[in-house]
């Protein structure tokens, strides 16, 4: 796993931009940059990355950059990659090019899943990466399909009779594996050096990679902003958000299995569980323990662990 | 009824109808081979022939013919393009636009339905000056579904900042298409091209045509000279943010530069008639030397109001057909200059704006002429929806209408749909 020393000290990603203290998603992507192997382009949809840091007549960044909307980077990434072959074969230019298509939970997740689907289909040479924030937070944290169950957000409130977000979050890294691509990882900013190693393999691999990192945010959760990567690290040791890989179809997982932590210990620095926590909701909360139980014992099974 | 005789003048505009200016286009092309082409054929082997980089694409009828054709030029390596089969339309034109900014040339093909998907892409493609070149086959849109020709595709985005051509048929639509690319590129123009034709009509149909050879259309046509693209060497950032202070900016530049594309549109067009025989510009006008009544359309439907105009010149009636190329930018210039003596105009609409006072194109014209001084009744007619037969006698019945209202000056109907059940 790469150490902190050995990170290179450029910066693609500049200081400077408008996202918020304690914001997930921006560590995410600075420290994504971080495993470039080369010239690289940045494909971003529209969301708190992308309107946060090229507000005309600055930008953050110091590679070439491309947004043009929510729901399309798996096109226009792919688009790119052609454009690069075809001028090359023409000799109108010369060198690999690595290209990162960035986008949001509800970018990937939802309205940008087709666009992905046809990108891993197609085979085009480019790394996806989705920070996962788990709702809508540019437009002012509605519900995504990367949501969890019980989460309160302005469009699943933890009303009197609901009790926030109802239904699963979407197996993302299932959804992409099963396009049979070489890898597919889950990672998270809490524990950085998987994650970059995760997203230089996902360079390195011929053909499509996702690479779904969470990247808590402490507007939408309702969290300290200091507190951002303990939850990115807390989601992991809870089993809610398991780290792993899936390299040819094969999991593997990129933290041994321990002890899990309580999730109520992960709930209780979050205001949009804070619901679930009330005697009225014991029921609920203790459903939604029993599913992530399950969740985290069948991406064991995959991985080939023993499951207790 | 009062009429003022030639009270608009242009100024400073170049005739559509004069000589091509002697210092375009030295070059001519050395050979011409005739074939037999389907619309959906010429289109194809245009875009084969002007070397695009990248396709990216999702087939529709009656655009298919096309992806067909290129999927072959590419499965035979006939191509060096890169061919991207998209899963939707919204995907095919977000490619494109990815492709474009790449500095790559870039073709695509819709209709209908597929160009309405494309429609928030579309604008994303004109705002970043992709000078992508798109042909529409035009196609009714849903619902009721209908696959036959009418302009209610193109006309539910006119306003998404491309320039927009339509052809007659199939040689046509071949000679746009190049043309189209050098106009998109030029660097004063940077900005998308739709090239339409009308389904099954032109699309389907065969007929003799000319095509350039590859070597003619290279002299006619250099690779493209991008003025900016994404690229590591020269790191930049495409698509930013442009709040208040500047959002209104780029916007009023955009419709400069298409205002100003005219020019463009007809250098290209007269150099192309130098190199090939075959002139184009804004508009091809049929007898408005003397014409009282003209009718005014776009596209395959063209053909037929200048089949049957000829019959009624040679029976001695005063009529005349204005056929515009190039739709965005409106000519409005160069079309008061070719109205000017009329008295009356028929402008047929092949889709319905619904609640509005006219169809479309109808809408255009009025507003060119509003504040000429120029008093030319106006009759606008509805045609052809969702591929409705329009037959040389209901033509017929329109320059007889359009004609009455020349000499009495009384418009009987605003809006008339012709062949319709009540």
């Amino acid at each position: 796993m790469v150490a902190l020393k050995d990170l290179p000290k450029e910066e693609p990603y500049a200081p400077g931009h408008r996202l918020c203290a304690g914001c997930g998603p921006s560590i995410s992507v600075r420290m994504a940059l971080k495993a470039a192997r080369g010239p690289t382009v940045v494909v971003n949809a529209t969301g708190c990355v992308e309107v946060s840091t090229t507000i005309y007549p600055y930008t953050a960044w110091r590679i070439p950059w491309v947004h043009t909307l929510f729901e399309n980077i798996g096109a226009v990434a792919g688009g790119l990659e052609y454009a690069y072959e075809a001028l090359e074969r023409r000799g109108q230019r010369k060198g690999k090019v690595d290209i990162i298509a960035l986008g949001g939970d509800g970018g990937t997740f939802d309205i940008g899943i087709q666009a992905l689907s046809g990108m891993l289909e197609r085979g085009h040479d480019v790394v996806y990466i989705c920070y996962d924030n788990e709702a809508y937070m540019n437009t002012g944290i509605q519900r995504s399909g990367a949501t969890p169950r019980g989460a309160a957000t302005t469009t699943s409130p933890a009303g009197k009779v609901i009790p926030g977000k109802r239904g699963k979050k979407k197996d993302l890294a299932g959804i992409c594996a099963a396009h049979g691509i070489s890898y597919v990882a889950t990672a998270s900013i809490g524990f950085f050096g998987d994650y970059i190693d995760k997203v230089r393999r996902a360079i390195e691999v011929e053909g499509p990679a996702v690479v779904h990192v969470l990247a808590p945010c402490p507007l939408g959760w309702r969290s300290n902003p200091a507190d951002t990567i303990k939850l990115a690290k807390m989601a992991v040791q809870t089993g809610l958000f398991p780290i792993y890989e899936i390299i040819d179809g094969k999991y593997k997982l990129s933290l041994k299995p321990g002890r899990l932590i309580p999730l109520e210990e992960y709930l209780k620095l979050q205001g949009r569980f804070s619901h679930l926590l009330k005697p009225e909701f014991k029921d609920e909360l203790e459903s939604i323990k029993r599913e992530v139980e399950d969740e985290y014992k069948r991406i064991l099974g995959l991985a080939g662990e023993p499951v207790t | 009824m009062s009429r003022r005789k030639r009270s608009y003048k242009t100024q400073g505009v170049v005739s559509y109808l004069g000589e091509a200016p002697k210092h375009i286009g030295k070059i001519k092309a050395s050979s011409q081979i005739p074939g037999a082409y389907t619309g959906d054929e010429a289109a194809a082997y245009a875009a084969k022939q002007c070397k695009v980089d990248v396709v990216a694409a999702y087939p529709i009828t009656p655009q298919t013919i096309i992806v067909e054709r290129f999927s072959d030029y590419v499965a035979d390596g006939e191509v060096d393009t890169k061919y991207l089969y998209a899963e939707s339309e919204h995907s095919a034109m977000s490619a494109c636009v990815g492709a474009s900014l790449a500095g790559a040339r870039v073709f695509t093909a819709t209709a209908s339905q597929g160009l309405a998907l494309m429609h928030e892409v579309l604008y994303l493609a004109s705002g970043l000056r992709c000078p992508i070149v798109m042909a529409v086959v035009n196609r009714a849109l849903s619902a009721p579904i209908n696959i036959h020709a009418d302009h209610s595709d193109m006309m539910g985005s006119r306003d998404c900042g491309w320039i927009q051509i339509y052809a007659e048929n199939a040689q046509e639509t071949y000679d746009l298409i190049i043309q189209a690319f050098k106009i998109a590129e030029e660097e004063t123009v940077q900005l998308p091209v739709t090239v339409n034709l009308d389904g099954f009509t032109v699309s389907h149909a065969t007929e003799s045509m000319k095509v350039l050879s590859d070597e003619d259309v290279d002299k006619f046509l250099p690779p493209r000279k991008p003025i900016f693209k994404v690229d590591p060497e020269t790191p930049i950032t495409v698509g930013a943010m442009a709040l208040p202070e500047y959002y209104y900016e780029v916007k009023r530049q955009q419709e400069e530069a298409i205002q100003k594309s005219k020019s463009v549109v007809k250098t290209v067009g007269d150099e192309y008639g130098k190199f090939t025989g075959r002139r184009y510009g804004f508009m091809e006008t049929f007898g408005l030397e003397d014409a009282d009544a003209a009718i005014m359309c776009l596209g395959s439907t063209c053909g037929t109001v200048r089949s049957v105009a000829k019959d009624l010149r040679a029976k001695g009636k005063k009529v005349g057909l204005i056929k515009l190329w190039m739709y965005r930018p409106f000519p409005t210039e160069e079309f008061l200059s070719a109205v000017e003596d009329l008295k009356a105009l028929a402008v047929m609409d092949r889709a319905i704006s619904f609640g509005a006072p006219y169809g479309a194109l109808c809408s255009d014209v009025s507003s060119a002429l509003q504040n000429t001084g120029m008093d030319i009744r106006i009759l606008n007619m509805i045609y052809g929806l969702g591929g409705r037969d329009t037959p040389p006698t209901t033509v017929r019945d329109v320059f007889d209408e359009v004609l009455k209202t020349a000499k009495t000056g009384k418009v009987k109907e605003r809006i008339r749909f012709l062949d319709v059940r009540d």
